[in-house]
């Protein structure tokens, strides 16, 4: 454990180059410390998410979490969530762009180890797949119940998520762990088997671990969905793979 | 769910949000992970002034959703009857204010 923290909102380069906001957070002291980039989720850059980050600062990790929705400005962040939502959200071209520069300032930090991995919950979890994907510096990768990995329905895909990432699965080249609840509806037990399925297949490095008494956004404490001793167990799963593959 | 499938409608009318009164000209409409009622999934309607991006949101559970859509729909049939002429409004029955 990390008792002493560094935690401070910071400004880094995104997608074509423009400065965002970012809140990020790393242990005191000289490191090396592994980096994370968190992947916040649909209802916004919210207080979740920076305790996110600085719950992976307490064990070990420097993380940061891109605000995804900077280009619209300050205010309350579930109106800043809304307004993208009603925007059609962050494209999956944009969504490259902030995590790859996201990694590139971790691994710019003097006490860094220069391994990088993402991780993200729900619609950041099926970011997370997609970056681990498409970027080639992704050192490892946890999916948090991503929906829409798998889309049942092509008429869901639109002109800023044009392509379900397990269209892009041949191209992974980092281990990833998956966390799922098994009451889940998106992704179903059904999308996650066939998911693993294709990895198997694929001969992709991968660890999934699946939960009876939960179901979506289980480790989020401020929802109803939370699930103290699965997200604990699962948690404790998080830091051994992290730790295992970047550490 | 977590996506970003909403239903729009231009709308016209006004709502009252934090700095009291506003026009309102869109409203957003997704079945998803609600911000404050305790439900895993909700049907929420943001009430959006498209220029200063102000917004009126509520959260409701599917069934209340669900009721408050023949609500709306009676209360305009309703209302109809009576403005278009087909009935006079009464104070007996408080149609009339």
């Amino acid at each position: 454990m990390y008792r002493g923290l560094v935690g401070k909102e910071i400004k880094y380069k995104g997608h074509d180059g423009v400065e965002k906001n970012a809140y990020f957070a790393r242990p005191e002291g000289d490191g090396p410390f592994p980096g994370v980039v968190f992947i916040h989720h649909v209802p916004g850059w919210n207080e979740v998410c920076v305790e996110t980050v600085r719950r992976l600062a307490h064990h070990g990790f420097a993380a940061i979490t891109p605000n995804l929705y900077a280009a619209y400005g300050e205010g309350d962040a579930d109106d800043i969530g809304a307004r993208a939502r009603a925007e059609g959200g962050v494209s999956d071209e944009q969504l490259l762009g902030d995590v790859s520069g996201s990694m590139a300032y971790l691994r710019a930090q003097p006490n860094a180890n220069g391994k990088v991995a993402v991780m993200g919950y729900c619609s950041g979890g099926r970011q997370t797949f997609l970056a681990a994907c498409r970027l080639k510096d992704v050192n490892a990768a946890v999916d948090c119940w991503g929906g829409r990995v798998m889309v049942k329905d092509k008429a869901a895909l639109t002109a800023k998520q044009p392509t379900a990432p397990i269209d892009f699965a041949k191209d992974l080249n980092c281990p990833i762990l998956g966390i799922f609840g098994n009451d889940d509806k998106e992704p179903d037990v059904e999308q996650v088997n066939k998911t693993e399925e294709i990895l198997k297949g694929l001969g992709k490095r991968h660890e999934f671990h699946r939960y009876d008494g939960a179901g979506h956004a289980f480790f989020d404490w401020s929802r109803p969905s939370y699930r103290p001793e699965q997200a604990m167990d699962a948690w404790g799963k998080v830091f051994a793979f992290l730790n295992k593959n970047i550490g | 769910m977590c996506s970003y499938i909403t239903e729009k409608s231009a709308i016209m009318g006004s709502a009252k949000g934090r700095r009291g009164w506003m026009s309102v000209d869109t409203a957003v409409v997704y079945y998803d992970h609600p911000t404050h009622v305790p439900l895993d999934h909700a049907l929420n309607i943001d009430f959006v002034d498209s220029r200063s991006h102000e917004r009126v949101a509520v959260e409701l559970s599917a069934d209340s959703a669900r009721e408050l859509v023949a609500r709306i729909q009676a209360a305009l049939d309703s209302g109809d009857a009576i403005h278009l002429g087909s009935r006079e409004p009464s104070l007996v029955d408080g149609a009339g204010r």
